[in-house]
């Protein structure tokens, strides 16, 4: 045990003193949140729109200027027929339809209520939510102050349309991505790489000579990268929580217990891949293609898997991160315990098994 | 020397096959305690592959082989403990230090720490480099790292050692202060296996061996050999053997080559 202990010791070392190593374990995931946050929760500004005004009273054209005076929109042109609804976004620019109702003035002021539809360009699924997001924010603005000045109580009914993209999913979609990203490349790549380095050195010979079991070197160049994974799992969590109020609405001892399974499954990942490859660039290459393009591509990270064609939804149910990212978003959004991700659990600890199992059968076969 | 005779290593019948090649071709021989046995051949000529098996690194297809009184198939782990080990890629960490790294092999090999603290105390002043104790490998010059290897290498003072090639790519001063360390652990009775392709070096060797085409060619002393094949020196002796077998020409290394025609 002490022998192991010391290898363990060695192997910080080398994560310690190497800036690069520090630099994708700590900045990459706190960089990844920060952009991919931003980006995604980015303000906008002078996107256009175009409103379909039926009623022209003055409620409505007082709304509307409401909403052209914010900053954030710009009145690309009124129309005038439903009917051109599809031409104007087929033409591009425009990503918002506002449609009044007819008689809008009249039936807020006899029910209490009228009926706005909002029509946005949900091509671009991450605008189109933004666009709505603002446009509502002003309606409701606008009836509370109608309602102060009032005194009777009144409702706009909006109704909403994501055109070309229906099952939009929200923006706290990219915190269980990147954590599904960050901690497998990290427990993946990093892994394969410090193996491989150790056979480009030589010193994995020298390891091999010594008294230290196979398994012990590999769970010694292994356990280090557990520990660091699981930090990056809290620090992406109490990031995405403190930054982008990201909830964690479930049990966090699940959800933490789950990270390191998938860090598990990561790791067995790593260490397949670093069985079959000869150099650290190859590691890095193969890791990169096999886990992070179908990561991000395939996981339903960035797009909905079930807007996939078929193939594509079959093949993602190779793809851990899939699985993971669905679990995680159960806990932190939900509030679900395990009886209902067991099966996505159940599936990653087949998965992690199974690459375990196939990596210490090539590790015994190398050594044959 | 050697009066005794007392072997560390038995070799009986060794053959390696990889698919139909033989790298290893019913290899016997015996090493004995104290002795400096050089290992010769070309590339290829199979001394890596015996190497591998002696250090339990790979197992032999067939044969009988026994390394410092410990059976290579049942007792992989005895034997691990008692041998050295350094091979031609470089063994140590570069990116930690001096005394780290002694650390890191002396706990390996099962050392406490008051033996690590002590031994590496003595081995940097033996070396000269107590005032590096805290440098990175990396900083240090290729001759004394290859020394502080082998140092090393040895730290848990085993029967055997062996290096594989632990001269390969440096300069002839360099390789002359390393072979008086070899000298130093023959002197403490430590066995050293030593294979190179440096004929010089097989000089330096109480005992060697030739391999070619996976088998051993011959196998004396230095000055038995030279006086069997009526040569002056080693290179000589390795150039007649390798004569024999016209094959094995083409796989010399080019230094050979270029000497067979002066």
């Amino acid at each position: 045990m002490k022998r192991f202990w010391g290898f363990v010791l060695k192997e910080f070392l080398h994560i310690f003193r190497d800036p690069r190593t520090m630099l994708i374990l700590f900045g990459m995931p706190i960089v990844q949140i920060l952009l991919f946050g931003y980006v995604i929760t980015n303000e906008i500004k002078d996107i256009k729109i175009a409103i379909l005004d039926q009623s022209k009273d003055p409620v409505t054209i007082e709304l509307t200027n409401k909403i052209i005076s914010s900053g954030f929109f710009i009145l690309d042109r009124n129309i005038k027929n439903i009917n051109e609804v599809e031409d104007v976004f087929k033409e591009g620019n425009v990503r918002q339809v506002i449609i009044f109702e007819s008689g809008f003035g009249r039936k807020l002021k006899r029910e209490g209520t009228a009926n706005i539809q909002l029509i946005a360009d949900a091509s671009d699924a991450n605008t189109a939510n933004l666009v709505v997001h603002y446009t509502m924010a002003i309606i409701n603005d606008f009836v509370r102050e109608q309602n102060k000045l009032t005194g009777s109580p009144i409702q706009f009914i909006p109704e909403v349309r994501m055109l070309y993209n229906n099952e939009l999913k929200g923006v706290y979609m990219f915190i269980p991505g990147i954590m599904a990203m960050i901690l497998i490349l990290v427990s993946a790549m990093m892994t394969s790489i410090s193996i491989v380095r150790e056979k480009e050195l030589g010193t994995m010979e020298t390891l091999l000579v010594s008294p230290l079991r196979p398994t012990q070197i590999i769970l010694g160049k292994v356990t280090p990268y557990v520990a660091l994974s699981f930090i990056n799992a809290v620090t992406i969590i109490v990031m995405g929580n403190l930054v982008f109020g990201m909830p964690v609405q479930g049990s966090i001892i699940l959800l933490l217990a789950e990270s390191i399974l998938y860090i598990l499954l990561g790791l067995s990942l790593g260490i397949l891949i670093s069985t079959i490859t000869k150099s650290q660039q190859n590691a890095m290459f193969i890791s990169l293609f096999t886990l992070m393009i179908p990561t991000i591509l395939l996981s339903g990270f960035i797009f909905p898997i079930e807007n996939m064609p078929k193939i594509l939804q079959w093949l993602s149910f190779f793809i851990p991160p899939r699985w993971f990212i669905s679990i995680i978003k159960n806990i932190m959004l939900k509030g679900t315990g395990l009886m209902y991700v067991w099966k996505e659990t159940l599936i990653l600890i087949v998965m992690t098994s199974i690459f375990f199992g196939l990596s210490i059968r090539k590790f015994k076969i190398r050594l044959e | 020397m050697n009066e005794q005779k007392e072997t560390i290593i038995t070799v009986k019948n060794l053959v390696k096959k990889f698919g139909n090649f033989k790298a290893n071709d019913n290899l016997s021989f015996e090493v004995f305690k104290g002795e400096i046995f050089g290992f010769l051949g070309a590339n290829g000529a199979g001394k890596t592959t015996a190497i591998k098996i002696l250090c339990g690194l790979w197992a032999p297809t067939s044969g009988e082989i026994n390394v410092a009184g410990f059976d290579i198939y049942t007792q992989t782990e005895q034997v691990k403990k008692n041998i050295g080990y350094m091979s031609q890629k470089f063994s140590l960490y570069e990116d930690i230090t001096v005394f780290e790294n002694i650390r890191l092999f002396g706990g390996i090999y099962g050392l406490s720490r008051r033996e690590i603290a002590q031994r590496a105390t003595d081995l940097m002043r033996r070396l000269d480099l107590e005032h590096s104790r805290d440098k990175l490998i990396s900083s240090l010059p290729l001759g004394w790292r290859q020394k502080l290897a082998f140092s090393v290498a040895i730290l848990h003072k085993p029967k055997l050692v062996f290096l594989d090639e632990p001269t390969g790519g440096v300069d002839p001063v360099t390789r002359r202060k390393f072979w008086d360390q070899i000298y130093e652990a023959a002197d403490r009775g430590i066995t050293v296996f030593v294979t190179t392709h440096y004929m010089d070096e097989a000089e330096y060797c109480d005992r060697v061996s030739i391999m070619v085409d996976g088998r051993i060619a011959d196998l004396d002393t230095p000055s038995a050999l030279k006086g069997k094949y009526r040569v002056k020196n080693m290179n000589e002796v390795f150039l007649k053997i390798a004569r024999i077998k016209p094959d094995e020409y083409n796989k010399l290394e080019p230094i050979y080559k270029v000497r067979k025609f002066k």
